[in-house]
């Protein structure tokens, strides 16, 4: 089976482009499946199925969307290889910016738009940074100068990848994609596989369900922003070390 | 290393590639610039004197330092959508040539759009294959922005940057890291404002600009400032552009223009016009002597309709035309 990771901020296009791309590998006579990793709704699952793509989804509720991905990956890859898909792809959102599921060894794909403004190659960060193919969408409604500058923006922040423009709607682009979706190699299993990224650090006491502000409520892994106050003006203080907390 | 970068220092690094300063901030050494005689050698391992090295040869390409200009496209015929033979087998495009492409809906225009901008080497459903001054491109067509083949012009784009017109160029000829942007702004502008009728400044947003103003300009900085050596056009819109003089624009910038269209006079300005059907090239036509004439004529009514455009807007009666 191959396994094909897709990450991209919300509403840039990942789930046209992937029920495109996939169009013709079932052309193909493929058997492709996703799964879609959200937050707190999706319905994406429904349009997945409608196209004759079987489908699995995983909200992650209240915890890190994507350390929710990265603890349920190697079931995924399992329920794709009982379902006998030859193609299975991930689907999931950079929510913070600050996340990349993307795995050593596993085609990488990031989805990002025209639309998003030039600067958002820069912020979004490991998910483009280290990605093998970045799809840009939305060409269709800009300039053509607005297109040539944005990925000119993305090849500073990746210059490695690979550069697609990919129209959801058409699905202009979505076949050369497909062409890059079946020349990868099988993957059986990824335990033991690493991350190229490391995962947003947490586990503060609002991890754990605090909702109250203010320092005597703060635990564990917190950092205090430097606002550069004059003294004398009253701060929050430091945060609180687990260890000296009561 | 091809560069020789580990007997350089950073002031000499920085004038030669200025892009430089921005993968080494990236990579640690933000403050770098302020150094400008400390050897790289010095700074870097010779790992990072590699990945440098990578970057760049990288943006060297990006930027067209080792691009050959491309001088003509030829498209071989693949197959129509019943599986038999493209009546057409073979199309050359050579710069300063103008082809119309004409069909129905879902004839197969996109498809052919899409082979070219893919570089199609048999391996796309059409089994067509394109060539790029006679020799089989290599893969740097298909994956890199900056050797994207086709730069595309359509009705529906719009500009969507909170910028001035001034400011907008100067971004996009940064990104191009073109020489001389200044000289490029000015000529951008003025052929814009040739081209549009209605004049604006350098310092309008582009957002408030009107749709035939943004057509123009769209039109002047794809001609000056896009690498791509193919330009296709979805229609020119018939109010408030010269579309004659558009063309004369791309021509003299050495673009090869394709332009999908079902407009008779633009038709017509065309060199040749490709007939699509079935998901395959039927036939390439020249415009005959009587077309040629009858392009005079169509102009005159284009004029008149314009004319009477013109009167409406004034607040005019049409009760004579």
């Amino acid at each position: 089976m191959r396994f094909v990771t897709v990450s991209g901020p919300p509403s840039s296009g990942k789930t046209a482009v992937i029920i495109k791309t996939l169009e013709h590998l079932q052309k193909a006579g493929q058997e492709v499946g996703v799964v879609k990793f959200d937050c707190l709704f999706t319905d994406d699952d429904e349009l997945y199925r409608k196209n004759g793509i079987k489908v699995r989804k995983g909200l992650a509720g209240a915890l890190c969307p994507d350390h929710y991905f990265v603890s349920n990956v190697e079931e995924c890859v399992q329920w794709g290889k009982m379902e006998n898909l030859n193609v299975l792809v991930s689907e999931s959102a950079g929510l913070c910016n600050r996340c990349s599921p993307h795995i050593r060894e596993i085609l990488a794909v990031c989805v990002i738009d025209n639309l998003s403004g030039i600067n958002t190659p820069k912020k979004i960060g490991p998910m483009l940074k280290a990605a093998d193919i970045v799809i840009i969408t939305k060409g269709d409604i800009v300039s053509q100068a607005e297109r040539e500058v944005f990925a000119a923006r993305v090849h500073m922040v990746n210059s490695k990848a690979r550069i697609l423009h990919v129209n959801g709607i058409t699905g202009q682009g979505s076949f050369e994609l497909s062409t890059l979706w079946s020349e990868i190699e099988k993957t059986e299993t990824v335990e033991g596989k690493r991350l190229r990224f490391s995962m947003p650090a947490a586990l503060c006491s609002y991890c754990l369900g605090e909702t109250r502000i203010g320092s005597d409520f703060q635990m564990g892994n917190v950092r205090k922003m430097d606002l550069e106050m004059p003294t004398g003006i009253k701060t929050d203080g430091g945060p609180t070390d687990l260890g000296s907390s009561t | 290393m091809s560069r020789e970068l580990e007997t350089l220092n950073v002031g000499e690094l920085l004038a030669r590639w200025p892009f430089a300063e921005q993968h080494l901030s990236d990579n640690g050494h933000a403050e770098i610039a302020d150094r400008p005689e400390a050897s790289l050698k010095a700074i870097l391992d010779c790992e990072q004197l590699a990945a440098l090295d990578g970057f760049v040869g990288m943006m060297e390409d990006f930027l067209g330092a080792s691009e050959e200009k491309v001088t003509e496209i030829t498209i071989t015929g693949g197959r129509a959508k019943d599986g038999s033979d493209e009546p057409v087998r073979e199309l050359t495009a050579r710069v300063g040539d103008v082809i119309c492409i004409v069909g129905p809906t879902g004839s197969g225009k996109s498809r052919l759009l899409a082979d070219i901008e893919w570089v199609a080497r048999g391996d796309t459903p059409t089994g067509r294959h394109v060539t790029i001054n006679g020799q089989v491109p290599d893969d740097k067509w298909r994956f890199s922005s900056e050797f994207k083949l086709v730069a595309q012009l359509s009705q529906n784009m719009n500009f969507v940057m909170d910028l001035t017109v001034e400011e907008f160029l100067a971004l996009h000829a940064e990104s191009r890291q073109a020489s001389e942007p200044e000289e490029k702004i000015q000529r951008i502008w003025n052929w814009a404002n040739g081209l549009a009728g209605e004049p604006f400044t350098l310092d309008t947003p582009v957002t408030s600009l009107s749709g035939g103003q943004s057509r123009a300009l769209m039109i002047a900085d794809t001609a000056v400032l896009s690498a791509s050596p193919v330009v296709l056009i979805d229609e020119i819109e018939n109010a408030g552009i010269d579309r004659q003089q558009a063309l004369d624009i791309l021509i003299k910038e050495e673009k090869i223009v394709l332009m999908a269209t079902h407009d008779p006079i633009l038709a017509l300005m065309g060199d040749r016009r490709v007939i699509i059907n079935n998901g395959a090239m039927q036939k390439v036509i020249e415009p005959s002597a009587a077309e040629r004439a009858n392009l005079t004529e169509l102009r005159a009514l284009d004029a008149k309709l314009m004319g009477l455009r013109h009167r409406l807007r004034m607040g005019e009666r049409l009760d004579e035309i």
